[in-house]
């Protein structure tokens, strides 16, 4: 079970217990996107605030598994106060990393790097990229 | 029975370290049965009731010969088994063709939270349309269908009665005789959902009385793709097919067309008749050794690892008085999709989520659960890995800090 113990060792259950910006706001400006996989139960819900082409916030809120909860914790501190543009590289290569598509090496991937470690679980990507989904979603809607 | 031989039948065991325990989802399938859709795809793979030739002829025999099979198999009358997609379809087909037809507003239908979607859902989008009413048996304390619940809801204005005979979750065997029994003295009929009680409990619905009765091939060492209903002939004899097409027709003129008889006017399309003929097989294959062996062996197998599991901390089982072999349970404190990764690392399938079954999973007032189901293929040695594993998931998840 290494490589599961490795998984869970690191960032995943630090974000898993003390999650970072959850919790949904009304204000103005925030776009939002639910996202639901009826088979296991996850439940995301995610809002992003684009300003002057800078997402300045990121929220989340939910029920899942550890891994899906905890990437909702890690996107937001991952993508708070990038550009557009970037957050979407950065989305656009996590979810190509996961699904062990080519993706561009170069796009820092800060703390979400260690969702690597899931693609050993076929199972559970989609766990590890909900959030992230719902992101690009909320970028889309725009 | 000896499950030990029994196992050599079934390749996918071929690998010695997986231990199967979802057969609630899906049953392995045996090498006779594997065998038998390779004979038809070999030797005789083409259409049924279409063409004048001998290959095709040998192809309506052996499909027509499985419909003989599934017939004796509950006590069903020939002409009274409908071959469909799979259990799914079967209770569709029931709730749109009997439902949309027979319901108005001041009508009731019984349903309840143990039911499986595809038995739920078909209804209430009948009740959806025609206004007819969707009443929910209330479940006792264990999360049971009883006798008493059942009269609190039945009543004049009950038209249609759809519950399981045995849940997919709680492994409950309904008392669905009785139900029948009083759902006909107020004029209702009775869809029963089979799907879990067909690979594990002898059915007679002749003896049951019940007016239809659906199950799935595959749950019961049967290929994908193939489902059962039966229904009384003269309920189907007045029900409107809902797929039209090839086959099912008799005359065709430009702006009507006449039907065959039951069965052939619910069967359009080309069938499942490789699905249909290994059916068949799988059938051959139970009664070779016994439905009622098969299901004292799930029981002793369900009981004895209950009481393993009730010597282990912080480990919930939900449903510890079940008849059947389904024990549905969590892992405290650890969501279900992080502990079945746990299992999978030790090459143990078994389910975690909803089971397609939202309503009980929303009333047991969790996320979701673990599942674990019991086959003839299953040993004492399963169970122990199995609870070894608990054991070490929950030690596992709780070292990292749940």
């Amino acid at each position: 079970m290494n490589d599961l113990e490795t998984l869970y060792r690191q960032v995943i259950m630090d974000h898993y217990k003390n999650p970072r910006n959850k919790g949904l706001l009304s204000s103005s400006g925030y776009k939002t996107i639910h996202i639901k996989n009826p088979t296991c139960g996850d439940d995301i819900t995610i809002q992003s605030l684009v300003e002057d082409g800078i997402v300045k916030d990121v929220r989340h809120d939910g029920t899942g598994c550890s891994i899906c909860c905890s990437s909702a914790s890690v996107m937001s501190e991952t993508l708070i106060g990038k550009t557009k543009e970037d957050a979407e590289k950065i989305s656009e290569a996590y979810i190509n990393m996961l699904t062990n598509k080519e993706y561009d090496e170069n796009v820092d991937l800060e703390e979400a790097i260690v969702y690597q470690g899931v693609r050993k679980f076929p199972a559970r990507v989609k766990c590890a990229s909900i959030a992230w989904k719902a992101f690009q979603g909320t970028l889309e809607s725009e | 029975m000896d499950p030990y031989k029994l196992k050599k039948d079934f390749p996918v065991l071929d690998d010695e370290t997986l231990i199967y325990l979802d057969t609630a989802a899906s049953s392995l399938k045996p090498k006779q049965v594997i065998k038998k859709l390779d004979e038809y795809y070999e030797k005789y793979s083409v259409n049924v009731h279409r063409g004048v030739y001998n290959l095709s002829y040998v192809a309506t025999e052996m499909y027509e010969d499985s419909r003989n099979k599934v017939s004796a198999f509950i006590n069903a009358d020939f002409n009274e088994i409908i071959f469909t997609r799979g259990a799914s379809s079967a209770l569709n087909l029931v709730a749109t063709s009997y439902g949309l037809n027979n319901l108005s507003s001041t009508d009731e239908i019984i349903v309840s939270e143990l039911e499986h979607h595809s038995q739920v859902l078909p209804w209430q989008n009948v009740s959806n349309i025609t206004k007819a009413k969707l009443v929910y048996v209330p479940l006792n304390k264990e999360g049971r269908i009883t006798i008493e619940n059942f009269k609190k809801v039945l009543n004049e204005n009950t038209k249609v009665v759809a519950l399981n005979y045995i849940s997919n979750v709680m492994g409950y065997i309904a008392p669905i005789k009785e139900i029948i029994k009083l759902s006909h003295e107020v004029g209702a009929i009775v869809s029963v959902d089979a799907a879990q009680a067909a690979p594990h409990k002898r059915i007679d619905v002749k003896d049951l009385d019940c007016d239809f009765l659906s199950f799935s091939g595959h749950k019961m060492l049967g290929p994908t793709g193939i489902g059962v209903l039966y229904g009384k002939s003269k309920l189907l004899d007045e029900m409107p097919p809902i797929e039209f097409g090839g086959d099912m027709n008799d005359n065709v003129d430009l702006y009507e067309a006449s039907w065959k008889e039951i069965p052939y006017k619910f069967e359009t399309g080309t069938p499942g008749i490789a699905g249909a003929i290994g059916l068949g097989a799988a059938i051959d294959y139970i009664e070779s050794i016994g439905l009622e062996e098969i299901a004292i062996h799930e029981k002793e197998l369900k009981d004895y690892t209950i009481k393993k599991l009730e010597e282990l901390k912080d480990i919930t089982v939900y449903n510890k008085t079940a008849e059947t072999g389904i024990i549905t349970f969590n892992i405290d404190g650890v969501h279900p999709h992080d502990a079945v990764t746990f299992f999978d690392g030790d090459n143990i399938c078994m389910r975690a989520g909803h089971h397609c079954a939202q309503l009980i999973i929303k009333w047991l007032e969790v996320v979701a659960t673990l599942r674990v189901s019991f086959y003839l293929y299953n040993t004492v040695e399963d169970c122990d890995k199995f609870v070894e594993s608990v054991k070490n998931a929950r030690d596992f998840f709780k070292s990292v800090g749940f």
